[in-house]
């Protein structure tokens, strides 16, 4: 909502207040102001000025040479403009004048004569294109009626006049009315409010002899009223209304349909103007429109209407989509002699299913949307009447045609001052309570410290004390309120013991060098399929799709976090960053259901994706690429610190190299995989050789159940001993050492690869492998026979399970 | 014997005096000390002497000894810190060189951020609470106050999945979730960090996911004075201590009445600026006190229990104090800019 001050002058007195220090006011007091926008900057030495003499130019055919009376001289001026002519009052910058974008007005000679001036236009004189009327928009502005010569401009167009822009939020919809602001800024000012009070001649004709009214979709219209307006004369609007227009930021057409614009604005009611002569009947029936029933509204469309729709008809045909828009055959043109004004109450979902359904959204329809006072309906038509009368010459035929079962009645609202400062925990005295609700201008009883308010019916959205609570507090000023904290029991504040672990795995990870990334949920249907988890994966859940989703790369609820942390890598080495290594925690969304019905299974899991190099130190020739041992390494490092015991198995995937491959499983469960994205992807992706993890965070929770404890130092020595087999190439070094542990458990405490060797020297197809052993026991120094009777059990049973043979 | 003693001593003490390495001192050591030196062949000759002359001389000749010892001692440690200096000396590195870099691993600043903010308000006794991002219309909308067909549902334009179901537009039912599981007759304290999703063009200022954080508190007697209190104590460790705030009245469908919470600009000081569009305040909460249709439909009764709630956009709060100035950088999660924060 734009607010002219100058506009809002005429309901309150604003006194000498700077917009900027009102507009502050205003802001603190509920109502945002968004910006100050002043009409023009300031203008001086433009006057009214009358063209006594127009000539063409001796040397130039464009040009017009007038002479020009300003009151207190005549100014030779040369004009360019088409439209300038003897006998016109217009604004003329004198010589001196400095207009909007720094433009100084200076005598020059044009062609040979000298020029004393310029006749403005309104762009000239910095009013916006898109507000100035069609016949000024080319040329120079011609005032319309009897102006001063002489007088300066500035008042007369408006010039000085301040806007204020209102973002209202969507329960202050008194204020998309000048009289809802005016009583919002006399309140803030503690001022008072003057409202207009419409005064119509007496006519001799009746309305109710021209035409009737009929309302059978009351439901949705409760009020229904129409005024008879004969003999109108359709000009250019006084200057005053089209000056409001234009900085309320509507552009003025004519006299008739700016007054039910003004009026619009003034008292929020949207009115509208039929073309009596137009109407082909002398009825009013206003109805539920039927299915596929069509009419053509004032924009030239055809409109399919439906049931969810009331229409206002001539008793046969639609002639306005209510609240929406008016039908092209009963406009208002030029030649309109007989008007029929409709003003109207219309249910707020009436009028939303309608704008829905044709795109139509108007400054009348949202009024309506939001709900407008039912105590200005009537009014509002009256003081539109009294308009048409004073500035279209109109004759009023006696009485408004209606059908009325308006509810008009106030809300009561019961409050307290103790309770009012228990809520605030403020210390407000009744007689203060008063105060506010005398500047609120707001209806009321009081009993000591008890009130009954009377909520205006322009303010619909007052209905519980809770309502009055944020009045009484805002024109008391949230600033007065006093700084306190809870009183109430203090609890101890903690995180739970699954958010105490998520963050200590998301630190462990970023101590280890890891960086968390932030992705999309959404992802594409392209990639929503890959990179699942063969445990998710088995299950075929099915993705869940977006109804209305605002793109293709977005559409679908990701199944698992890899596809986004992939482009996250894309995205980042196409910027040359190559050395990336990522992690990510976040929800995946499991469903089985094709059409949802009950909210998915949200299950949190681990990603990482990790590409370049990972230890970097060239002038110490140390360097090291990611690749599988890498990550498993981090991974092994994670599952030691939670405690869980995860085993590594070979696996082919579709989106994953076939060889560098392994799914996680503990307990025979599969809790994720670990590998190398498949090198064809890694070319459709543009990505390097990137090797990723993926762990199902909710099997690692339900796994964790350590109790802290202490485990005794050892106090007696261990003995290491180390064995190198060689094996066939095929076999896996984790059997091995599997077997080791089974075989040399309790004595064997731990167990370690420590060389792997193949080539030079070794047969072929095979292979070596190096493993040291922890030999220890908790209550005794271990002697040599012991560990030799163990040690030769291992090498034993290695030999036998795997054909192995020592390395010598 | 007494002057062939003392000269023997004045030779071996001025040949290790001059020696210049283990070895020549090992040579001295057995040229003097050893089976067959000198000294010892010296010594050999003790029987000759009388009973009285054989305790002094062997006193003297035991000084002699002790003396060539000692100075042999000596020289070894000094011939030996001297080569251990020359050894350390050839160990010298340039220390310019650069270092091992250390991987560097750390939080996204919206975690970053979130976290600060949790660990701000479970030291004020609040606790944490996720819910679902897939929600229900009736915990993302209704049990909010805001019916089907409430015209402030347009203000959040939503990504339906289903008719009931949709992704959430706020992190405020987990409020509504909360409330109900205590059951409507103990306090809640709590906030609820998490992301949300609306149907927004991705560009500078939209994003069509990003994160909130809502906190909730009910219990009997709360005052909006406390919602002042907490949320100048949240701005001020946030911000900082010379932040001002300022709190004016706003709309929101599930608060009544409620508060929007500015900030003095950092930026210009008050004074007006560009990033504070001349105002000198910065919007960077709502809030309000809960609103009674909320409280009943949790099962409160909102004659006895009062509370207020509020909601804050970690973006907002990234994009203010660090000036980043397009959200989509938190969701495109280019490494130079998530290395900026991890600095002290
Ligand atoms: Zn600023």
């Amino acid at each position: 909502m734009l607010v002219s001050l100058n506009w809002l002058k005429n309901y309150v007195d604003i006194g000498t207040i700077s917009p900027e220090a009102l507009a502050e006011k205003i802001t603190k007091s509920g109502i945002e102001v968004d910006g100050i926008e002043y009409v023009a900057d300031k203008t001086e030495n433009v006057v009214v000025g009358y063209v006594q003499s127009c000539e063409k130019h001796p040397n130039a055919d464009k040009l017009n040479l007038c002479q020009v009376d300003v009151g207190d001289e005549i100014l030779q001026i040369i004009c360019g403009a088409p439209n300038v002519e003897q006998g016109q009052k217009v604004a003329v910058a004198k010589p001196g004048a400095v207009l909007p974008g720094n433009f100084k007005i200076k005598k020059v000679k044009l062609r040979g004569i000298e020029s004393n001036g310029m006749i403005c236009s309104l762009q000239e004189l910095g009013i916006a294109e898109k507000y100035i009327p069609k016949d000024s928009a080319d040329g120079i502005y011609v005032f319309p009626e009897a102006v001063t010569v002489g007088e300066s401009v500035e008042p007369l167009l408006n010039l000085n006049d301040a806007i204020l822009e209102f973002d209202l939020t969507p329960n202050r919809t008194d204020c998309l009315s000048m009289l809802g602001v005016a009583y919002e800024v006399a309140a803030i000012l503690n001022q008072s409010v003057e409202l207009p009070a419409p005064q119509l001649q007496t006519a001799t004709e009746k309305a109710k002899d021209y035409i009737t009214v009929n309302v059978e979709a009351k439901q949705w219209n409760p009020y229904y009223g129409v005024f008879v307006v004969k003999d109108v004369k359709v000009k250019p609007s006084p200057l005053w209304m089209s000056n409001y227009l234009m900085a309320a930021g509507i552009r003025p057409i004519n006299n008739v349909v700016d007054i039910t614009n003004y009026v619009l604005l003034e008292y929020g009611q949207p009115l509208h103007a039929y073309d009596n002569d137009k109407l082909q009947s002398g009825n009013i029936v206003v109805r539920r429109a039927k299915d596929n029933e069509t009419i053509v509204t004032l924009d030239g469309e055809e409109r399919t209407l439906s049931e969810e729709h009331v229409v206002i008809t001539n008793g046969k045909e639609p002639i306005a989509l209510a609240g929406v828009m008016g039908g092209l055959d009963t406009e208002v043109t030029d030649a309109t002699e007989n008007v029929l004004l409709e003003v109207a109450y219309f249910d707020s979902s009436v009028v939303r299913n309608a704008v829905k359904a044709t795109g139509l959204r108007s400054e009348s329809s949202t009024r309506f949307e939001k709900g407008i006072d039912p105590n200005r309906v009537r009014e509002a038509g009256l003081r539109a009447c009294e308009l048409l009368e004073k500035y279209a010459d109109a004759t009023i035929l006696t009485g408004v045609v209606e059908f009325d079962e308006l509810d008009r009645n106030e809300k009561q609202v019961d409050m307290d001052t103790f309770e009012i400062n228990k809520r605030l925990g403020t210390n407000l005295q009744a007689t203060e309570i008063v105060q506010i609700l005398q500047r609120l201008q707001f209806d009321f009883e009081q009993q000591d410290s008890q009130f009954k308010v009377y909520a205006p019916t322009r303010r619909g959205d007052i209905s519980i004390f809770e309502d009055m609570l944020e009045e009484v507090a805002r024109i008391y000023g949230y600033d007065n309120l006093p700084y306190t904290l809870p009183a109430g029991a203090s609890q101890a504040g903690a995180l739970s013991n699954r958010q105490l672990l998520i963050r200590n795995v998301k630190h462990l990870l970023e101590g280890i060098g890891l960086m968390e990334s932030r992705t999309y949920t959404l992802t594409s249907e392209a990639a929503v399929d890959k990179w699942i988890s063969p445990e998710v994966r088995e299950k075929q859940y099915i993705p869940i799709e977006l109804k209305l989703p605002m793109s293709e790369d977005h559409k679908y609820l990701r199944l698992s976090l890899l596809p986004e942390l992939l482009r996250v890598i894309s995205y980042n080495q196409a910027r040359n960053q190559m050395d990336l290594a990522y992690y990510e925690m976040g929800s995946t969304f499991l469903t089985k259901e094709k059409e949802l019905t009950e909210q998915p299974d949200e299950r949190l899991r681990l990603s990482g994706a990790l590409t370049g190099k990972w230890v970097d130190h060239p002038w110490q020739q140390e360097g090291k690429e990611v690749d599988f041992y890498v990550v498993k390494g981090i991974l092994e490092r994670l599952f030691d610190y939670l405690r869980i015991t995860v085993s590594y198995e070979q696996i082919k995937l579709p989106e994953m190299h076939p060889g560098r491959t392994a799914v996680l499983k503990t307990k025979d469960k599969i809790i994720g995989f670990i590998g190398q994205v498949h090198p064809s992807l890694q070319r459709e992706w543009d990505i390097k050789d990137t090797y990723v993890f993926d762990i199902n965070m909710e099997e690692v929770f339900a796994s964790y159940n350590h109790v802290h404890s202490y485990d005794p130092i050892p106090k007696y020595p261990s003995i290491a001993r180390d064995i190198a087999f060689v094996l066939d190439e095929h076999v896996l070094a984790g059997d091995v050492k599997q077997t080791i542990e089974e075989i040399g458990a309790p004595l064997v405490k731990r167990v370690d690869v420590f060389d792997v060797y193949q080539g030079e020297h070794m047969e072929e197809g095979k292979k070596s492998v190096a493993f040291s052993l922890l030999y220890q026991h908790s209550e005794k120094t271990l002697t040599d026979e012991e560990i030799q009777v163990s040690y030769d059990k291992i090498i034993e049973a290695v030999k036998q399970s795997f054909n192995a043979y020592i390395r010598s | 014997m007494k002057d062939q003693l003392a000269s023997i001593e004045r030779e071996a003490l001025n040949k290790i005096a001059d020696a210049e390495s283990m070895k020549e001192l090992q040579e001295i050591k057995v040229a003097y000390l050893g089976k067959k030196g000198s000294l010892t062949s010296v010594l050999r000759g003790m029987g000759k002497l009388s009973k009285e002359e054989r305790p002094v001389i062997g006193e003297f000749a035991n000084r002699v000894r002790e003396n060539i010892t000692t100075s042999l001692d000596e020289k070894t440690e000094s011939l030996e810190q001297m080569a251990l200096e020359k050894q350390l000396e050839k160990e010298t590195i340039d220390v310019t060189l650069p270092g091992r870099p250390i991987k560097v691993g750390g939080p996204h600043l919206l975690t970053k951020i979130i976290e600060e903010i949790e660990d701000l308000f479970i030291g004020m006794g609040f606790e944490v609470r996720e819910g679902p991002e897939v929600e229900t219309d009736f915990y993302n909308f209704e049990s909010l106050n805001l019916p089907k067909n409430h015209p402030a549902r347009d203000m959040q334009d939503t990504f339906f999945i289903s008719k009931e179901l949709l992704m959430r537009t706020q992190t405020s039912p987990v409020q509504a979730r909360t409330m109900r599981a205590y059951g409507g007759d103990k306090p809640v304290k709590m906030i609820s960090p998490g992301k949300v999703y609306r149907r927004d063009t991705d560009d500078a200022t939209h994003s069509h996911q990003f994160t909130q954080i809502e906190g909730l508190y009910i219990d009997k007697n709360v005052r909006m004075s406390d919602l002042k209190g907490t949320l100048d104590t949240f701005a001020k460790k946030i911000y900082g201590k010379d932040r001002e705030i300022r709190l004016r009245p706003s709309f929101f469908p599930f608060t009544e009445p409620s508060v929007e919470m500015d900030i003095s600009c950092k930026v210009c000081d008050g004074k007006g600026c560009s990033v504070c569009k001349g105002s000198g305040w910065i919007e960077i909460l709502g809030a309000g006190m809960v609103h009674p249709n909320v409280l009943s439909m949790a099962g409160y009764d909102p004659d006895v229990y009062s509370g207020f709630a509020f909601g804050m956009g970690p973006e907002r709060i990234a994009m203010l104090k660090y000036g980043v100035n397009d959200i989509r950088q938190f969701y495109t999660n280019d490494i130079r800019f998530l290395k900026q924060y991890h600095k002290a």
